[in-house]
């Protein structure tokens, strides 16, 4: 068995467990041991805006994220086969195009000469453009569009798997069709749900490229502040550290689902 | 049978690497740079007329930003680059660091003959670009803005603006828009600067960090204004854009050339950095691209024809309307305490 495992293994040693503990000896070992990056990422302003901000941003595009895809994995759900397999590789079409190429899509749209002001200044509904990107509207938008796909899939999943002579047993009882989805359906769909939230949330903490390009220059997101540590202050200890925190977060939030649901799904098997 | 094999192909292969390092007596350096259309330009310009000149190889390789990799290289105390060719402060920030060689310029006579300013112990400039002030002609068909004062006066040119999310220029256009004089910024007053910059940020749409995003806010008509630096404005106005910008009040800034300390290939290294600034490979740049030669000295060849001389951000006449930037003080620990406020004041 070992003999069998051995060459995964290595690979994970070298590929993820090397690096991660180089990243973590950097941030602790500078000419001796040291906390002072530490200390600057939990005492320091820009440090805990950034992190508050990320997780803002997280939050909110998980949200909308689940009211955008719950209907559209109920409507996969609920179709013939043939239907659901083109709502499914609607979904999951924009994934196959590149997240700088969405990035740039989305200022086509959404800029002050983009499509959506030009129509709607066409329509005489506004008299000056909205201001639609390059603040933290912008890149809630596109990281959405970009992020849906997880939160669609692992929806999809689930419901497949919840048996429809359930709901027609709840029907059979005398419950309308609200009261069975709100009684029978949407209970049972949770472990979906959450597999999908957690899915999108740590996705979205570390984004780079979308608020980088959609933010405007004041959307700080956590990976953006490791970018900025690394490249204009030259501090490749600090830029761990919080390259570290941000890890952390991410384990402990797996840690917390997992006491809910089984790891296995959030990660999408079975 | 499969032992002899493998010793067979490990003498071929011991053959093959002395083969290799026999040709490498034939000089060879690795030039490092920013790719993209500058390192095509430089290496017609520049590169292979050197090689040729020298008898030498010039291999090549390109990274947006050299700086982290300067670090892990030398770190590793085994550099595989030779020369760089990046923004002047992470010269002189690397030589300080110990990342840089000291350089000897007994051995760069083309060098040793250049303005002191466009030199430190450390590096020589190489091309200049200018961080300017551009415009849409659109919205401002006459009476463009002209100095650092006009983009900070919000009334008497309302519009959009842009700078960039860095405090390098940025900071010596604030002081210039609050009156001080091009030749007077040093040593910033820091302070001052900050202050100027909170009564524009209210109106700043936008602060880009790439030079592809400045040119692009200016072509969709983002912005109406911004700091841009001049090659990706006059880029986008060929494209025709009715875009335009203004030298005065520009600021000049360099990228040089400086050697990895313990370079491999130390002495070649040398020899190509006086060739590289040689006043006719220099002319040679600004046919190629809308950057200036780092050498003032190209100016004086026929090579540059004054029509295309004028357009140049390091040409004489432009140059004296420019403050010229001082890397020196950017790496000082002024500087680098400048650097980092800026972050909190994004954030702010």
């Amino acid at each position: 068995m070992l003999a069998l495992v051995s060459p995964a293994l290595l690979v994970i040693l070298a590929l993820i467990v090397l690096p991660v503990g180089w990243l973590a000896w950097q941030s602790i070992y500078h000419d001796g041991f040291t906390l002072e990056n530490y200390l600057r990422v939990f005492t320091e302003d820009i440090y805990w805006r950034s992190f508050a901000l990320t997780f803002e941003i997280s939050f909110a595009v998980t949200v909308i994220a689940l009211l955008l895809g719950y209907p559209v994995a109920y409507l996969a759900n609920s179709v013939p086969k043939g239907c659901s397999i083109l709502i499914l590789s609607l979904v999951v079409l924009p994934f196959w195009t590149s997240v700088l190429v969405r990035a740039y899509a989305w200022l086509a749209l959404l800029q002050r000469t983009g499509v959506i002001n030009q129509f709607l200044r066409y329509l005489d509904v506004i008299s000056e453009p909205l201001a639609l990107v390059h603040n933290t509207l912008g890149t809630v938008v596109a990281t959405v569009h970009i992020l849906l796909p997880f939160m669609v899939l692992p929806l999809y999943a689930t419901m497949q798997k919840i048996p429809s002579d359930l709901m027609q047993a709840g029907a059979s009882l005398g419950a309308s069709p609200s009261l069975t989805f709100f009684r029978v359906f949407l209970p049972l769909s949770l472990p979906g749900v959450l597999a999908g939230c957690t899915m999108v949330f740590v996705l979205c903490l570390g984004f780079y490229i979308t608020p980088e390009l959609l933010g405007g220059g004041r959307t700080v997101m956590v990976s953006m502040l490791v970018s900025r540590n690394v490249e204009l202050y030259n501090q490749f200890g600090a830029a761990s550290a919080v390259a570290v925190v941000l890890l952390l977060s991410v384990l402990a939030i797996f840690f917390m689902v997992s006491r809910f649901i089984p790891l296995d799904r959030v990660l999408g098997q079975k | 049978m499969n032992m002899r094999r493998t010793i067979g192909l490990g003498c071929g292969l011991v053959g093959a690497i002395g083969w290799i390092s026999a040709a490498d007596a034939a000089e060879q350096i690795t030039f490092v740079s920013q790719g993209g259309a500058y390192q095509e330009a430089q290496t017609v310009a520049i590169l292979d007329p050197s090689a040729k000149k020298l008898g030498i190889t010039i291999n090549q390789d390109s990274i947006p930003d050299a700086w982290p990799a300067i670090k892990t290289q030398v770190g590793s105390g085994k550099p595989i680059w030779d020369v760089v060719d990046t923004p002047t402060g992470y010269c002189l920030r690397g030589g300080e660091q110990g990342l840089i060689e000291k350089l000897d310029f007994a051995k760069m006579p083309n060098a040793a003959a250049m303005p002191e300013a466009y030199r430190s112990p450390y590096s020589v400039s190489y091309e200049f670009y200018s961080s300017v002030l551009a415009y849409s002609q659109k919205t401002f068909p006459k009476d463009a803005p002209n100095s650092w004062a006009d983009f900070w006066d919000v009334k008497k040119f309302p519009g959009r603006r842009a700078l960039r999310n860095h405090p390098i220029a940025t900071l010596e256009a604030a002081l210039m828009a609050d009156g001080v004089a091009p030749d007077k910024l040093y040593p910033l007053d820091v302070d001052r600067a900050f202050k100027k910059l909170e009564e524009i940020k209210p109106n700043i749409t936008v602060w880009w960090t790439s030079g592809a995003q400045s040119a692009q806010l200016l072509n969709d008509g983002e912005v109406d204004m911004e700091m841009a630096w001049n090659g990706r404005v006059s880029a986008v106005a060929k494209e025709g854009a009715k875009v335009a910008f203004t030298y005065n009040q520009g600021i000049l800034q360099s990228t040089s050339l400086c050697i990895l300390k313990g370079a491999p290939n130390l002495d070649t290294a040398v020899k190509f950095l006086n060739e590289a600034v040689d006043p006719v490979h220099q002319a040679n740049l600004p046919l190629n691209i809308d950057y200036g030669p780092g050498n003032p000295k190209a100016f004086e060849t026929s090579v540059i024809k004054p029509e295309r001389a004028a357009q140049l951000p390091s040409e004489p006449v432009n140059a004296a309307k420019q403050a010229l930037m001082s890397y020196a003080w950017w790496s000082s620990p002024a500087g680098e305490a400048a650097e980092k406020r800026w972050a909190s004041f994004m954030q702010k």
